[in-house]
Formats: structure tokens, sequence, C-alpha cells
């Protein structure tokens, strides 16, 4: 039973220890955003290789969630006589909910996952001691630009799904079922506001791509420096990354639109 | 002891370990300017850990290392950055940037430390990998290059600054005869054309006792490692000290065992036992 205990404890102990190392961690790179802010030119090749690699799965994604939002919608709708609000149900679930969320599960596990990898492969190669020994900080060259280019790809990548999904609502119900084209597309402009809607849900998005992309940054940073190691720590990337993301989205819907 | 002041580098009285056990203890030593020293020891004596330490890379849990007259602590990290800058560093495997080109992993220091003109930092990554034999293999990335080849990449990376100190980790491990000769001789060149002093980590007796000027050795004890001897090559030689003589002369018998502690043989065959009814 004390042996329970103890075990219990120690796991506690490095749960803990972890979240603090992470938050640790999250810290000092805020504290070097000035010198990272200064390294325009990798900040900008991260953000576009963080971007493209996950701008084909989100596409694709996306309009697939918008096809099915589509059908599912409209079956509901036309059961209270409204098959014209499909435009407006289908924007908002995306705008304000599927687009942000849905993006950062893919992001998680499409670049946070390569992130993870790459961080903890360098680790493992020594990278990131010889970037020491060479003076230069491997937060600052290395994390601070990745984290940074996380945060700006992630809004543009939800608002690319909201978009194309958008798209894949209308191709199903305009183009297959045949609802009003104009009533779509009114229904929508009138019912999404800017503010509440868009600006939240982009809110929401550049959120999840900072946390997203530290997790995955902080999971790679301390990796054990093996194949076991990044293996694990490319797992808990997903795994952390994502329920991050939705228990987040739930402190930040009700915080946003817990009022309606 | 104090160390001597043209000494570039030194260790007082330098304890270090992870978590409970103890890889160095008490430590003294110090790198004479302009001098290539040795550190020798079989594997897992704590080499490598003495190099990180010179490099600040890990700080000692007790005890002083001064790198060019000026304690190197993670807690300055300053001034610890500024010693660095001075110094080279040779990881074992080279440590390339897998992502760069070679010619961008010599560029990476120049880069990040001095606002050049792109003509002179090309100039001089050229004139670097130059002198390691390798300017033709400057469009290469790592991967496309030898083992052999990337250390000495990551050779002229870590000269790309003209240090005044250059540590070496295990650079002769894994290389066939040609290499470790270039190696070997590359190392007594660039410390003598740089004017720098040179710290080479190894465990490969024959090459190093030519282009050393001291040895120092270091020897495992329960409590950690401990320096047995320093000199000059020839007086290593001449000395009878037994661990010294078994580990220049490789030899099976002495005061390090070839046996990892086990439990005694037989019981471990179990012969004591009694035998079976055939």
């Amino acid at each position: 039973m004390a042996d329970r205990l103890a075990m219990l404890g120690q796991w506690a102990l490095n749960r803990l220890s972890a979240l603090g190392s992470f938050v640790l961690l999250f810290f000092s790179l805020l504290s070097l955003m000035g010198q990272v802010l200064r390294r325009g030119r990798l900040i900008a090749a991260q953000t576009h290789f963080l971007g493209n690699h996950s701008l084909a799965i989100i596409l694709v994604s996306g309009l697939f969630v918008g096809l099915v939002l589509g059908l599912q919608g409209y079956y509901t709708l036309r059961r209270y006589g409204s098959e014209e609000a499909l435009g407006l149900l289908v924007a908002l679930s995306l705008v304000r909910e599927l687009g942000p969320v849905v993006t950062a599960l893919l992001f998680a596990g499409r670049a946070g996952t390569a992130l993870t990898a790459e961080i903890g492969l360098m680790k493992a190669g020594e990278q990131l001691s010889a970037m020491e020994a060479m003076a230069v900080d491997p937060l600052s060259r290395v994390l601070g630009p990745r984290l940074i280019g996380g945060a700006l790809a992630m809004p543009i990548l939800a608002i690319l799904f909201s978009a194309v999904g958008v798209f894949g609502g209308w191709l199903i119900g305009v183009g297959m079922i045949g609802v009003d084209p104009g009533a779509f597309w009114s229904q929508m402009s009138e019912g999404v506001d800017f503010w509440d809607d868009v600006v939240n849900g982009i809110v929401k998005s550049v959120v999840f791509g900072l946390v997203v992309t530290q997790v995955a940054l902080y999971m790679g940073y301390a990796s054990k420096p093996t194949p076991e190691g990044v293996s694990r720590a490319t797992t808990l990337t997903v795994v952390v990354g994502s329920l991050s993301v939705l228990g987040l989205d739930f402190i930040l819907t009700a915080l946003m639109f817990g009022g309606l | 002891m104090n160390p001597a002041p043209s000494a570039v580098l030194s260790f007082q009285e330098v304890t270090f370990g992870y978590g409970a056990s103890v890889v160095i203890d008490r430590l003294t030593l110090a790198v004479p300017r302009g001098q290539v020293l040795a550190i020798m020891g079989g594997s897992g004596v704590g080499k490598t850990t003495l190099l990180r330490l010179m490099a600040g890379l890990v700080t000692p849990q007790s005890g002083r290392v001064e790198a060019f007259g000026q304690a190197l602590s993670v807690k300055d990290r300053q001034a610890l950055y500024a010693a660095r800058r001075r110094m080279g560093l040779l990881f074992q495997f080279g440590a390339l940037f897998t992502d760069l080109s070679c010619f961008e992993n010599v560029a990476f220091p120049l880069r990040e430390h001095c606002t050049l003109p792109e003509s002179m930092i090309r100039d001089l990554v050229l004139l670097k990998l130059e002198s390691v034999g390798l300017r033709g293999a400057a469009a290469l990335m790592p991967s496309q290059i030898s083992g052999g080849m990337a250390r000495r990449v990551a050779l002229a990376r870590a000269i790309a600054l003209d240090p005044e100190l250059i540590l070496y980790d295990e650079p002769f491990a894994g290389l066939d005869p040609i290499s470790l000769g270039v190696t070997a001789r590359l190392i007594r060149r660039l410390n003598d054309a740089l004017g720098a002093s040179s710290v080479v980590v190894t465990h490969d007796v024959a090459e190093t006792f030519l282009i050393a000027d001291q040895v120092a050795v270091l020897a495992p004890t329960p409590t950690g490692a401990r320096l047995v001897a320093m000199g000059t090559p020839a007086a290593l030689q001449a000395s009878d000290d037994p661990y010294l003589r078994q580990f220049l002369k490789g030899e099976e018998q002495g005061p390090v065992a070839f046996h990892y502690p086990a439990p005694d043989i037989a019981q471990a065959f179990d012969l004591n036992g009694t035998p079976s009814g055939h």
C-alpha cells in the first residue's frame, strides 16, 4: 500500500515538474522574443514551412467537413422548413468551432510531430549542444522562430479550412440539393458577425497555434536523445497537443460566447 | 595548487557527477598556453564530461573552472558566451547541422556573431574549408559526406572565429589509418598556425604521443576519475606507474580488471552442485 502511494506521489511529482519545465520553457522563449523577432528571415521560413506542411491535409479535410455539414445541416433544417439558413449554419459552425479546432488537431498531427522529431533528432545528434558551444542560444535560434511560425501559420490555415468548408457546404446545399443560392449567401452574410464570430475564431486559432507548437517544441526539447525517446515524444505531442486544444476550446468558447 | 599564470583554462578541485555517482573527483588541471594537451583515459572514465565542463556546457558540483582568467558559470550567461566565442569545440561525431550545407555550417558562427558582407563570409568559409582540405565539398550536405569528412567540416566550423582554445572530443575515434594521420597532423598544424591552445580528449596512444606537448592521464577510481599523471609523452613512457604502464601498453593484466565485477564463476555455472545421477 505504502509502495503504491509512493509511486502515485512520484508520478504526480514527475507530472508537476514536467508542467513546470513546460511553463518555464514558454517564459524563457517569451523573454527572448526581442532577439527572436530580429530573425525575420528564419520566422518567415518557418511560417512557410509549417504552413506548407499542413496545407494539403487542411484543404482536403476542410472540403469534406463542409460537405458533411451541408448534408447533415440540410436534413435537420428541413424539418423546421428553414433550409435557407443552411449557409448560416455551415459558416457559423466552421468559423467559430470546426475551423480553429480541426485545423489545430490536424496541425498537431502533421506539423507538430515533424517539429518534435526534428528538435529531438537535433538534440540526439548533439546539434543543440554544438550551437550552445558556439555561443548561440538554441532557444532563440531554433525554438523561438518555430513558435512564432506556428502561431502565424495556424490562423491562416484555419481561415483556409473555413473558406474551403463553406465552399463544400455550398457545393452540397446549392449545387446538389438545390437550396436557393441567394438565401444561402444572404443569410450567411447577415448572420455572421465579423468581430463576434470571425475575429474570435481567429483569436482561438492563434492561441491553439501557440499551444500546439509550444507542446511540440517542449516534447522535442525534453525528449531523451534515443530512438525510443524521440518516438515517445512524437506520440506525446499528438496526445497532449490534441487534448490541450480540446480543453482550451471549451474554456475559450465559454469566455467568448458564454453570454449567448 | 595555483595554476600557472600562462594557463588558458584551469580546473581547481573540480568535482562533477550525475546524481549520486561522481564522475570526476577533485580534479586540478591547467591547459598551458600555445600547447597541445592530450587528456587520456579508458572508455567511460569521464573524458567527454571533462570537455563539457571546459566549454561550460555543464557546471561542476564543486570547484572552479576558469577560462581566459574568468570563472565559467551558467549564472553569468553573458560571460559564459563571451568565453565560448573564444573557444572552438569539436564534437565526437561532428554534430553538423543536417539541414545546412557544409558551406553554411562553417558560415554559421560567422553569420551569428559578426556582421560581415557576404563576399567576405564566402572567402573566410572557403579558407577554413581549404585548411581542412574540403573546399571542394562546400556545396555538399552533411548526409552526402563520410564520417571522417563530417568531422573535418565540423573542425572548420570550430575554427571559423579563430579561437584561442580548441577542444577536441575523441577526434581519432573510428577513423581509418589515413584519416587518422591526417587528422593528427591537422590538429598540430592548426594549433601552431592559429597560435591557439588545444585540448585533445582521446584514448589513441600512438597518434596522441606524436602530436601532444603534454599528456594528462585519468584513471577511474570508485569515487570518480582522478588525474594519475601529467607530463610530456617521453616522461610518461618512462614512468613505472602500474596503471600508466597497463594503459599505454594495452595490457590485460594490471590495476584495471578485464572482467566487470560478477559473482563467482563456479556458482554462475552451478559447478559446485551435486553431480547428476548419470
